[in-house]
C-alpha cells in the first residue's frame, strides 16, 4: 500500500498530527476520497488546496494520476504564479 | 465653454481638431484624431510613453495641452514609417527583440529618434541618459540599447555586426 | 551570450525570428486595453476612499446621477454578496468574497484608495465631476499599516470574520493574523546542537508593485440580450470571464472575454478589478463604457505584493555542510487575505539539501490595498532573508559564496523541507558555469563589491488548450487561448513549425477569445511555452498524423507506408512506392477530396513543469557620500531546459533582473500617518530608467527538462528572486555593512554608514 507524506501543519493536523499515511489509493481521486473518510475534511483539503508530487513530479488538480506502491507520493500546497 | 479650433501638422499631413482647453495633447491624439499608437502609462510626464517630437524637441504629450499644438508639426509613432517600409529604429527593435509587451516601445522609438537627430554617434551611455525618460518594465533595456546603438551606426551608413 | 549543452539538429526551435506580432507593435497599431473605440462609448471613473480605514454609514448618488451626461451610477449594493459556501474557487485560489468586497467594498473601506462607486458618463470630464457629487459619509476607524503593528493583540481588526488558520485548537477570538502555516523535515534542534557555527539574522523588504506601464483598462458591452463582450487587458481572458461571471452572478457562456495585448502584468493582472464595474455599468446605461486607472489608481488600488520580515536562523559544520535551517516569514496580505506565504516558505530553501528544516509563515490582514501576485510570488522575500544569511555563513566560515552552494546543492534525489524530491534539475550545473564566469574572477576596486545569490522557482502547468489548422494554401494558424506578455507567440509558432516542417513564415499564431477555444489557465506561472506549447506541439503532430493519412489517401497505399519528414509525406521504403514528396500544400490543395479540413484541438491539464534554478553575480559601488548605488556588472545565470527563441528567454532574464534590482535599491510603498500612500506615481515611486543599469550579461544552461517538448523550462519568473540578495551580499561585499531591510536606499545607506562611523 502506497504512503503519503503530508507536507505542512495544516494538513497533518487534520490527519491528528500524522507527518505519514499509508493509504489503500491507486489513483489520486481515490486518494482523496480516502482521506477525507478517514479524517473527515482532510479529503477536502487535499482536493481544493494541494498538489500531489510523484517521485518529485509535481501534478495539480489530477484525478486520474495513479498512484504505486513503489512511488514516493508527498501533498504540497498548491502553486500558482505570477 | 465652447471648443478650440486647433490647425496643426502631424506626420507631415494637415490635421485639425477640436479640443476644451484643459485637453491634453495626449487625449486629442488618442480619441480625437484616432491615432493610439502613443500611449498612456502616468499622465504626470513620469513615464515617456507619451513622448512625440514637437518642432523638433522630444516631449511628454500628457503634459502639452492640445491647444499648443497650433501650428506645431508633430511626430508619433505612426510617422516613423513610410508606407509599409519600417524605420531603421523599428527594425532594429524587431531583430534585437527589444521589446516584450510593446507598451513603452512607442515612446521608446519616437524618443531614440529625436535623441539620434540630435547626436547621430551616441556612447551607451548617451543613449542610456537620452532615453532615461522613457520607463520600461519589461526588458532591463539591455537589448532597447544594443537596438539603438545599431540603428545609428546603420543610419551612419556604416555596418553593423 | 552563452549557450550550454547539447546542439542538435532542430531546424526552427532555438533560432530568433522576429515575433509576428512585432511589427504591429513598433508601428503603433497593436490594440492595448485602452485603445479600442466603440460607438456610443462612455467613459466610467470609480471613486475611492480617503479613508484607510472607515465605516461606510450612507452612500447617496442621486446627484451624481442627475448630472446631465451620467447615464449609470453603480455601488457594491448592485452586486450579489457572495455567501461563504460558494465563496472558494473550484481550483482553490481565488476567494471570490475578497475579490469583490476589494473591487467595490461592501460595509467598511479598508485602505486608502478602496472601490466605492462607479460611474459612467459620456466624457471623462462629466465622469469625474460626477463622482464628487456621490455623496459618502465615514465612520472613520484607527487604521494599522505595518504588519507586525497588525499581529498586536490589541490591533484594529479589519475583518471580524477572519480567524487564524492553521492554529491548535481553532481560535474563537478573530485576528489580523488570517493563518499560519509550518513546514517540517528532520528536527531542527538535533541539527542546531551538531551545527559548529551558527548565523541568524532578521530581514525586511517593503512592499513593491510589479510597476507594469500600462494601467488596468478594459471596455464591457452589455447586449441587450444579455450576450457581453469584455475587451480587456489582463492575464487570462477565461479568468476575467469567470470572475465577473462569478461577481455578477451570470452564466459563463454569455460573457465573451477578449484580451487585448497586454503593457506587463508580472502576474500584477492575474486578477480583475474593472470588469464587472463596467459590465455593470454597460447593462445600466445601455451602451460600451470603458474604465481605464490612473497611475495613481493602480498605486493606491491594484495589487502590490507583500512586504515581510523574514527571520532566518542557519547551523553549519566547519566544511560549510549545512545542518539544520529555521525560518519565519511573515507576509503583509494588504486588506485581505492571500500573500503568497506558501511559495514564500517553500522556495527559499528549496535549492538545498538539508536534513532539517523548520519553515513557519504568518499571513497578516492590515489597512493596505490587496496584494495581488508579482513574479515567482514570495519566493524573493523569503530569497532576500535566506540568500542574504547565506553570505552571512559563508564569511564566518571563510568560504567562497558558490562553493558554500556548491557544497549543498540540490541535486538529483534531494528531498526538499516541503517534502518533494527533484528530478532532472540544473543547479549544479549552473552554479559551476557561475564559479567558472570570467565574471566572477574579474578585478574589483575602492567602494566597489561583489554578491552572488541564488533562486529557485516551480513554474507550472495547467489547464491548456490549442489548435492548428492547416489553410488551404498549406500555411498553417496556430490558435492559442493565452495573452502573449514575452513573445510567447513567436515561440509557439516556432514549435509548431518545427514539428509541421514548415518555415517559420508560413505559421501564424494568434491569440483567442473565450467563445473561440477551450478554457486555458492564466498566462503567469511561467507556463505559457510549456503547458500551451505541450498542446502546440501534440496538435501539430495529430496534424502531421493526419497529414499522412491523407497522402496514403492521394497515394491510394496504406496509412504506415507515409513518413513526414521537413514538411513532406514520403513513401516510408522503396516497397511503399516511388512516389515523388508530397508538399504540406499539396496534400492540404486535396483537403475536401481526402476527407475535409485537416486540423486538431488539443487540451490538456499539463503536469511535469521542470522548475527553474538561477545563480546572479552582481557587482556595484556604492558612493560613500551621497549613498547612492551604481551596479556596475551583472551576469544572470539560469538553467531554462532548452531555450525556444534564445532571445525571449534572454529578454526574461534581463527583466526580472532589472525589476529585482529596483526592489533591491528604491522601490517602496511609503505611508503616511494617517494610512494615505505618499508615492502613488512614477516619480516617487522610483524604478529603474536605462541610466541606471549596465548591460545585464545571461547565460542560458541547458539541462532539459525530459517532461517538456523539446526539454524547456518555464523560465520567466525565477530571475527576479537572486537580485534583491545579490545586491545586498555586494553592498557587504563593499562597505562592509550588512544592509537587512529593504529597499537599500541612499538615505538608509547614509544612516548606515553614519551608524558604523560613530
Amino acid at each position: 500500500m502506497p504512503t503519503v507524506v503530508l507536507a505542512g501543519d495544516a494538513a497533518r493536523a487534520l490527519a491528528g498530527g500524522a507527518a505519514e499515511l499509508t493509504v489503500a489509493a491507486t489513483s489520486f481521486r481515490r486518494l482523496v476520497t480516502e482521506l477525507d473518510a478517514r479524517f473527515p475534511g482532510l479529503g477536502r483539503l487535499v482536493d481544493e488546496g494541494m498538489a500531489v508530487a510523484i517521485d518529485g513530479v509535481i501534478f495539480q488538480d489530477a484525478y486520474a494520476v495513479p498512484l504505486t506502491e513503489a512511488s514516493e507520493i508527498v501533498l504540497i500546497p498548491k502553486i500558482a504564479g505570477g | 465653454m465652447s471648443k478650440l479650433h486647433v490647425s496643426t501638422t502631424i506626420n507631415g499631413e494637415p490635421a485639425e481638431f477640436l479640443c476644451e482647453p484643459q485637453q491634453t495633447l495626449l487625449d486629442v491624439l488618442r480619441d480625437e484624431l484616432g491615432l493610439t499608437g502613443t500611449k498612456e502609462g502616468c499622465g504626470s510626464g513620469d513615464c515617456g510613453a507619451c513622448s512625440v517630437i514637437l518642432d523638433d524637441r522630444v516631449v511628454c504629450s500628457c503634459l502639452v495641452l492640445a491647444a499648443e499644438a497650433e501650428g506645431a508639426r508633430i511626430t508619433t509613432v505612426e510617422g516613423l514609417a513610410k508606407g509599409d517600409t519600417l524605420h531603421v529604429l523599428q527594425r532594429q527593435f524587431l531583430e534585437h527583440a527589444a521589446l516584450q509587451c510593446g507598451f513603452c516601445t512607442p515612446g521608446l522609438l519616437v524618443a531614440a529618434k529625436a535623441l539620434l537627430d540630435r547626436n547621430p554617434d551616441p556612447t551607451e551611455t548617451e543613449v542610456r541618459y537620452g532615453l532615461a525618460g522613457n520607463l520600461c518594465r519589461c526588458t532591463g533595456y539591455d537589448k532597447i540599447i544594443r537596438a539603438v546603438l545599431d540603428a545609428a551606426a546603420e543610419m551612419r551608413g556604416e555596418s553593423v555586426a | 551570450m552563452t549557450y550550454m549543452g547539447g546542439k542538435s539538429d532542430l531546424r526552427v526551435v532555438g533560432t530568433r525570428p522576429v515575433r509576428p506580432d512585432g511589427v504591429d507593435k513598433v508601428t503603433g497599431r497593436a490594440n492595448f486595453g485602452a485603445d479600442l473605440r466603440l460607438p456610443g462609448m462612455l467613459e466610467g471613473r470609480i471613486k475611492r476612499s480617503p479613508y484607510a480605514h472607515a465605516r461606510i454609514l450612507r452612500i447617496d448618488t442621486t446627484r451624481a446621477a442627475a448630472l446631465k451626461g451620467v447615464l449609470a451610477v453603480v455601488t457594491s449594493a448592485d452586486f450579489p454578496e457572495i455567501p461563504y459556501e460558494e465563496a472558494i474557487s473550484g481550483d482553490g485560489f481565488v476567494n471570490y468574497r475578497y475579490v469583490s468586497g476589494n473591487m467595490l467594498a461592501r460595509g467598511k473601506v479598508l485602505y486608502d484608495g478602496h472601490a466605492v462607486a462607479a460611474v459612467a458618463a459620456t466624457s471623462a470630464a462629466i465622469a469625474e465631476e460626477a463622482l464628487d457629487l456621490i455623496e459618502i459619509d465615514y465612520d472613520v476607524l484607527p487604521h494599522v499599516i505595518d504588519v507586525e503593528a497588525a499581529m498586536a493583540p490589541d490591533a484594529p481588526l479589519l475583518h471580524d470574520d477572519l480567524f487564524t488558520a492553521g492554529l491548535t485548537p481553532p481560535p474563537t477570538a478573530p485576528s489580523n493574523i488570517s493563518k499560519r502555516i509550518a513546514f517540517n523535515i528532520g528536527d531542527v534542534a538535533t541539527g542546531f546542537a551538531e551545527a559548529e557555527v551558527m548565523v541568524e539574522g532578521r530581514y525586511t523588504t517593503q512592499a513593491v508593485h510589479q510597476g507594469y506601464i500600462e494601467p488596468h483598462a478594459c471596455v464591457a458591452t452589455w447586449g441587450a440580450d444579455g450576450q457581453s463582450t469584455i475587451f480587456s487587458s489582463s492575464q487570462g481572458a477565461f479568468m476575467v470571464r469567470s470572475l465577473t461571471a462569478k461577481l455578477m452572478g451570470l452564466d459563463i457562456a454569455n460573457i465573451r472575454a477578449v484580451p487585448a495585448e497586454i503593457g506587463g502584468g508580472f502576474g500584477g493582472k492575474t486578477t480583475i478589478y474593472l470588469e464587472p464595474v463596467a459590465l455593470a455599468l454597460s447593462r445600466k446605461a445601455g451602451r460600451p463604457v470603458r474604465i481605464v486607472m490612473s497611475r495613481e489608481e493602480v498605486f493606491r488600488a491594484s495589487g502590490p505584493t507583500s512586504g515581510g520580515v523574514v527571520a532566518v536562523k542557519l547551523g553549519a559544520k566547519r566544511d560549510g555542510t549545512l545542518t539544520a535551517a529555521q525560518v519565519t516569514v511573515t507576509l503583509q496580505a494588504g486588506a485581505f487575505p492571500g500573500s503568497p506565504l506558501g511559495p514564500a516558505c517553500m522556495c527559499a530553501l528549496a535549492m538545498y539539501d538539508i536534513k532539517n528544516v523548520a519553515i513557519t509563515g504568518y499571513d497578516v490582514v492590515s489597512n493596505r490595498p490587496k496584494v495581488a501576485a508579482y513574479r515567482a510570488p514570495g519566493a524573493p522575500i523569503g530569497s532576500f532573508g535566506a540568500e542574504s544569511a547565506m553570505d552571512e555563513l559563508a564569511r564566518k566560515l571563510g568560504m567562497d559564496p558558490i562553493a558554500l552552494r556548491q557544497k549543498n546543492a540540490a541535486r538529483e534525489g534531494t528531498r526538499t523541507a516541503y517534502g518533494v524530491t527533484h528530478h532532472d534539475i540544473g543547479f549544479e550545473q549552473t552554479l559551476a558555469a557561475a564559479k567558472a564566469h570570467p565574471h566572477y574572477s574579474a578585478p574589483l576596486g575602492v567602494n566597489q563589491g561583489r554578491g552572488v545569490a541564488c533562486g529557485f522557482w516551480f513554474n507550472i502547468g495547467g489547464e491548456s488548450a490549442a489548435a492548428v489548422h492547416i489553410n488551404e494554401d498549406g500555411t498553417a494558424s496556430v490558435v492559442s487561448p493565452n495573452p502573449d506578455i514575452g513573445g510567447s507567440r513567436a515561440s509557439l509558432a516556432m514549435m509548431a513549425a518545427e514539428v509541421l516542417g514548415l518555415p517559420y513564415e508560413k505559421v501564424r499564431p494568434i491569440v483567442a477569445d473565450t467563445a473561440s477555444i477551450p478554457v486555458s489557465g492564466m498566462t503567469g506561472g511561467s507556463r505559457v511555452t510549456f503547458a500551451i506549447g505541450t498542446c502546440v506541439v501534440a496538435a501539430s503532430e495529430k496534424v502531421v498524423e493526419q497529414l499522412k493519412q491523407r497522402a496514403a489517401m492521394i497515394w491510394d497505399i496504406p496509412p504506415d507506408a507515409v513518413e513526414w519528414k521537413d514538411g513532406q509525406a514520403v513513401p516510408a521504403g522503396p516497397n511503399a512506392g516511388g512516389f515523388d514528396p508530397l508538399p504540406l500544400a499539396a496534400i492540404a490543395a486535396k483537403s475536401a477530396r481526402t476527407g475535409g479540413p485537416i486540423g486538431a484541438e488539443v487540451t490538456a491539464n499539463v503536469q511535469g513543469a521542470g522548475a527553474s534554478f538561477a545563480v546572479h553575480i552582481c557587482d556595484l559601488e556604492v558612493d560613500r557620500e551621497t549613498g547612492r548605488v551604481t551596479v556596475l556588472r551583472y551576469t544572470a545565470l539560469q538553467d531554462v531546459g532548452r531555450a525556444i527563441h534564445p532571445s525571449y528567454v534572454e529578454g526574461q532574464l534581463q527583466g526580472g533582473v532589472a525589476q529585482g534590482l529596483g526592489w533591491a535599491l528604491n522601490e517602496e510603498y511609503v505611508y503616511s500617518a494617517e494610512g494615505r500612500l505618499e508615492n502613488p506615481g512614477f516619480l516617487d515611486y522610483r524604478m529603474p530608467v536605462a541610466s541606471d543599469l549596465p548591460m545585464i550579461a545571461t547565460v542560458l544552461v541547458e539541462v532539459p527538462n525530459p517532461r517538456a517538448p523539446f526539454g524547456l523550462r518555464g523560465v520567466a519568473e525565477v530571475p527576479i528572486v537572486p537580485p534583491t540578495a545579490a545586491v545586498a551580499n555586494a553592498v557587504r561585499s563593499a562597505i562592509g555593512l550588512r544592509m537587512a531591510d529593504l529597499p537599500i536606499s541612499p538615505p538608509k545607506l547614509l544612516a548606515a554608514l553614519d551608524v558604523a562611523a560613530a
